[in-house]
């Protein structure tokens, strides 16, 4: 067992693996004779430009893919499909693989009918075109999206075996848009203006309640992502961008915003997306996404093929800023490396860490344990569960366990 | 040249008077929304009662209108059906091992219920009951939660008398609530325990979906 940490190539045993490992079997993946050949596409033309308007990965990527768990809810309509973090690698996320999450399906808003109301407490009640969105001093920014119930089929032990599972309700992007503080301030707020209702134009009309100190502070109203019109999954043709917070805020579709003097308390901020504890009491308006990390590589969908050299991949990221630091452990946590932090590395974004090691083949134990800049240390499940139980749904940032079987294969555990 | 000169001048000139950078404040961008429009989409509700329409609903009109529009997912008694919400019961539930969240037993506000109802529901046919029906739904649903009497009424002059028993169950959010840094010091990086054993795995459940469904 070899690990290369952030400070270079750490070569040498894990002594808490058992002493002096054996330098694995290494080679290449491609040994068999015959493989050299010329092949089918290098004696054909291909197909001509614009044969594919609006380009498609290859048909042999067609694994990587959106997937749900059909016994989680009732419907696909009011439901979650999970983004295959096991199969990117980067920070950003490709528009067709970002999550869902929908509670009245996907509402399909004809660009030239979309209006954005503002009301409430102030000055002069506006209705704003698509257009003239487009028309006011434009903003870009990266930020992570984490739905609150991410890993939350976790709370109770290792429950599903594989990182879009169990971490795939998230992804990250370049969102591009206006500040919400510019639309806010051509209505005019009043002074007793302390919270604003954020309103969806879909058939759930999903509502939420937000001060209204982070509205102006740096809440987006996006109409692109990754340099293209949102899609419709996505809220297109306008979302809420509410950076670090959990994803239930992003209002799609977004149609009205009310500016008013209390918070609405409405039934996604009361009934659901709060955090029931052991004594039967609820936390409220539990807002942050706190530091977390995974490995996506190996996990439970990426198991590892090969002994000798691999390289070990993951995602972390903060709510609260920037990610500092990434530990990884491949003993079930008696030693730790600090992972490369691969840049850049931004405030609210996802952050991809790597570390470079050696299998010889014998199981592993495998975790990642994600420090953000204020010095927020993500904590281990039976930490969340001694203070919250095991009831509360939301806000699993648990640091997560893969077992690595000798054949390679991964699993979903926990440990002691 | 000097003509040149005058012609690109000319230009820059006249492009700073057509462009001039905007500043922050009125843009001029946008119009006035009408109170007739304003009312089209303010269908919110809160707590103290803004935002609730004129109407009233008893909880026998609501037992039909809910066994009509309801009961296919929520159950007639509000039970729920399948994975659908269920809507009565599971008081004293919430301090156990299996808390059944419903509008008696959890949810703090009767005017989250409102709000939810005239955005949302019925399900697949959003915004078409009208505030009457809306009324008689949330009496029947208070009645189902022992929460108001089977000849009961429920309207705009009554609602906010209607508490839910979970109001004071809520606390807003104390995190961090792990240990930070600057508590407990930087991580243990080696020798950091002696032994280490699997105690959950996820194979023993078994739910994780196989196959490409899709």
């Amino acid at each position: 067992m070899t690990i290369t940490g952030r400070r270079g190539f750490l070569k040498g045993s894990l002594a808490a693996m058992g002493g002096g490992l054996a330098a694995a079997a290494t080679g290449g993946t491609a040994r068999a004779a015959g493989d050299i050949k010329v092949n089918e596409w290098m004696k054909t033309l291909g197909e001509g430009v614009v044969s594919r308007p609006y380009g498609l990965p290859s048909e042999y990527e067609s694994h990587v893919r959106r997937r749900w768990v059909e016994w989680l809810t009732a419907t696909r309509e009011s439901s979650v499909s999970f983004t295959p973090i096991q199969d990117l690698d980067g920070i950003v996320t490709p528009n067709g693989l970002c999550f869902e999450r929908h509670h009245g399906g996907i509402a399909e808003v004809d660009p030239s009918e979309y209006r954005l109301m503002i009301n409430g407490l102030v000055e002069k009640p506006l209705i704003f075109t698509l257009d003239d969105l487009k028309r006011m001093p434009r903003v870009n920014r990266f930020y992570f999206l984490e739905c609150a119930a991410n890993s939350g089929m976790e709370w109770r032990g290792a429950q599903l075996n594989g990182c879009q599972y169990t971490h795939g309700m998230i992804h990250c992007l370049q969102y591009t848009g206006v500040a919400l503080k510019t639309v806010l301030e051509q209505a005019g707020i009043r002074p007793n203006g302390k919270w604003i209702l954020a309103e969806g134009g879909d058939a759930s009309g999903l509502d939420r309640s937000i001060p209204i100190e982070k509205a102006l502070d740096d809440c987006m109203l996006a109409f692109a992502m990754n340099g293209e019109a949102l899609r419709p999954e996505q809220g297109y043709p306008v979302r809420l961008v509410v950076p670090g917070w959990e994803g239930n805020m992003w209002i799609k579709w977004i149609r009205r915003i009310e500016v008013g003097d209390e918070p609405w308390h409405t039934r996604e901020e009361t009934s659901k997306y709060t955090d029931l504890m052991e004594d039967g009491r609820s936390r409220r308006f539990t807002w942050i996404m706190d530091a977390k990390s995974v490995v996506t590589s190996p996990s439970p969908q990426a198991p590892l093929k090969y002994k000798g050299v691999n390289v070990l991949s993951g995602l972390a990221w903060s709510g609260r800023g920037k990610v500092k630091r990434v530990d990884v452990t491949f003993d079930g946590g008696r030693n730790w490396v600090e992972a490369e932090l691969a840049p850049p590395v931004l405030s609210r974004c996802l952050t991809r860490f790597h570390v470079n090691f050696e299998w010889d083949g014998r199981p592993l134990l495998i975790q990642s344990r994600c420090i953000d800049e204020t010095g927020y240390i993500q904590p281990t499940k039976d930490e969340l569960r001694a203070v919250r139980g095991t009831n509360s749904i939301y806000h699993n940032n648990g640091i997560q366990t893969w077992h690595v079987m000798a054949s390679g294969e991964v699993e979903n555990v926990e440990i002691s | 040249m000097s003509r040149f000169r005058n012609t690109a001048l000319g230009l820059v000139f006249s492009a700073a008077l057509l462009a001039a950078p905007a500043l922050a404040g009125d843009l001029g961008l946008g119009r006035v929304a009408t109170p007739e429009e304003i009312a089209v989409w303010d269908i919110d509700v809160r707590p103290d009662g803004k935002g609730l329409p004129e109407g009233r609903g008893t909880v026998a009109e609501g037992e039909e209108i809910f066994i009509e529009k309801c009961a296919m997912c929520h159950g007639e008694f509000g039970e729920g059906v399948g994975r659908y919400p269920v809507l009565a019961g599971g008081q004293d539930t919430l301090d156990t091992e299996n808390p059944v969240k419903t509008i008696g037993s959890y949810w703090p506000y009767l005017s989250a219920a409102f709000d939810y109802i005239r955005h949302a529901m019925p399900f697949g046919e959003p915004q078409s009951l009208k505030p009457d029906e809306i009324y008689a739904i949330i009496a029947y649903l208070l009645y189902l939660n022992d929460l108001m009497d089977e000849d009961g009424e429920l309207s705009k002059e009554n609602f906010t008398s209607f508490r839910l028993p979970n109001e004071n169950g809520f606390f807003d959010d104390p995190r961090p609530d792990t240990p930070t840094i600057a508590e407990k010091g930087e991580p243990c990086m080696k020798n950091c325990k002696q032994e280490v054993k699997i105690v959950k795995r996820a194979r023993v459940i078994d739910v994780t979906p196989e196959g490409e469904e899709e």
